[in-house]
């Protein structure tokens, strides 16, 4: 990888004044796929600016029906979590199945939904979810958060800080893994939330999305069978040597189903 | 321009001049010295380069020397020695856990990883499961999963 200059923040305003002053300045988090990316030349940061000794970006905290979790909180923390798994074991799930143990010891939730990659497990989470991401200086509904492929409403020199779960009343998430990588060929979460039922599908599209007759019909009978009939077009989805267009969109409805299967 | 880094590798305070895009897997080799630990994909898949970081296994390659500061690594040449081999040492030993050798140190701190995350109770199906993060191109697996096991007996 090309050389950069090297920052450890100690706290988050001391890594935003550190993202002002360089000439293309990246924040490093976990790094997992950051480190990989710059091996390649496919990201050449003039600075690198570390978060990982940033005591108050790291945590998970539950109370009131919200379950908070920092956005240097490792995927391996989120899914040992006793709090998570009490309160949303779907989200605990998720974090267990992102990649290999040793990425998972590394990896953060900041990270991960900062790059945004299309393929990543946590985008279903925080909009199946409907979760809000807490920046530096402002908050964001999950929703609003990611804007299309490696793209997200962060502005330059906003750092997210945490990432804000309601409580649902029941959540499922089901995963279809490339067998190399773990990354989600198509994943699913369904949720039953307070606003209504979510269902919201990551590695399929370009960006995560809402899949909108499912959640229609499910509004009105959370069952399986409330998903017969339902097809995900493949027009838009992704299509490459792991999966084609067309299977993507079948492992959608397959993946509703067994996430509403699961929790029905 | 090299920095300095300071860490504790294996017990004992280290440090030396780096560059900022030296990765840790070539701190340990090259300016320590510990070959143990290997480089194999450089991709952050294979598991060769795995090491304890305050603890817990992770990729080497795939991590800052910079970002030890401060920090506890430990690599295999850490965890035993000829003659007083670590339990998972000796089970890899016992159950021939390996053929060619190249990814055998990684093996060893993934599956000490393993055990120490399943203290309840560790079955085959979740060693086979959680070493999914380690590539073995000699064994098929199931010796590896044998030793893993065994170790878990005896730690």
């Amino acid at each position: 990888m090309y050389n950069f200059t090297y920052h450890r923040a100690g706290s988050v305003d001391a890594a935003a004044a550190k993202l002002a002053e360089g000439d293309d300045p990246k924040l490093l988090a976990g790094g997992m796929t950051l480190l990989p990316t710059m091996k390649q030349r496919l990201a050449m940061p003039s600075d690198l600016v570390d978060l990982n000794e940033i005591g108050e970006l790291k945590g998970i905290t539950v109370s009131g029906g919200t379950v908070t979790i920092g956005a240097m909180t490792r995927h391996a923390e989120v899914a040992a979590s006793a709090e998570v798994r009490q309160a949303i074991p779907a989200l605990a799930k998720l974090a267990g199945l992102i990649g290999d143990p040793s990425v998972r010891n590394r990896g953060t939730i900041g990270g991960s939904i900062a790059n945004n990659d299309p393929s990543a497990d946590y985008p279903a989470a925080v909009v199946g979810l409907g979760a809000t991401v807490v920046t530096n200086k402002r908050e964001i509904a999950g929703d609003d958060f990611f804007t299309g492929m490696f793209e997200t409403a962060l502005e330059d020199g906003e750092i997210v800080t945490a990432v804000r779960f309601p409580v649902p009343e029941k959540a499922a998430y089901c995963k279809f893994p490339n067998p190399a990588s773990r990354y989600a060929v198509v994943g699913v979460m369904v949720a039953k939330t307070a606003g209504g039922v979510r269902v919201a599908v990551t590695g399929a599209g370009p960006c995560v999305f809402r899949q909108a007759d499912m959640e229609k019909a499910l509004s009105s009978n959370f069952s399986a069978d409330a998903l017969s009939g339902i097809t995900q077009p493949a027009d838009d989805l992704n299509d490459d040597i792991h999966a084609s267009a067309a299977y993507r969109a079948s492992l959608v409805a397959v993946g509703a189903k067994r996430a509403v299967a699961e929790i029905a | 321009m090299t920095v300095k880094v300071t860490t504790t590798v294996n017990g004992g305070q280290v440090s030396g001049d780096v560059e900022p895009n030296t990765l840790l897997v070539h701190f340990i080799r090259e300016t320590l010295g510990l070959t143990g630990t290997h480089v194999g994909c450089d991709t952050s898949q294979c598991g060769a380069c795995t090491v304890h970081f305050d603890g817990v296994p992770i990729k080497s390659c795939t991590l800052l020397a910079l970002q030890a500061e401060g920090h506890d690594v430990t690599t295999i040449e850490g965890i035993g020695e000829p003659g007083h081999l670590h339990p998972m040492q000796a089970a890899f030993q016992e159950n021939h856990g390996l053929q060619c050798g190249f990814c055998t140190p990684g093996m060893i701190m993934a599956g000490i990883g393993i055990v120490e995350r399943n203290k309840g109770g560790l079955t085959e199906e979740t060693i086979r499961h959680e070493l999914e993060g380690n590539i073995c191109r000699c064994t098929g697996y199931h010796n590896i999963v044998k030793s893993i096991a065994a170790a878990a007996r005896d730690m």
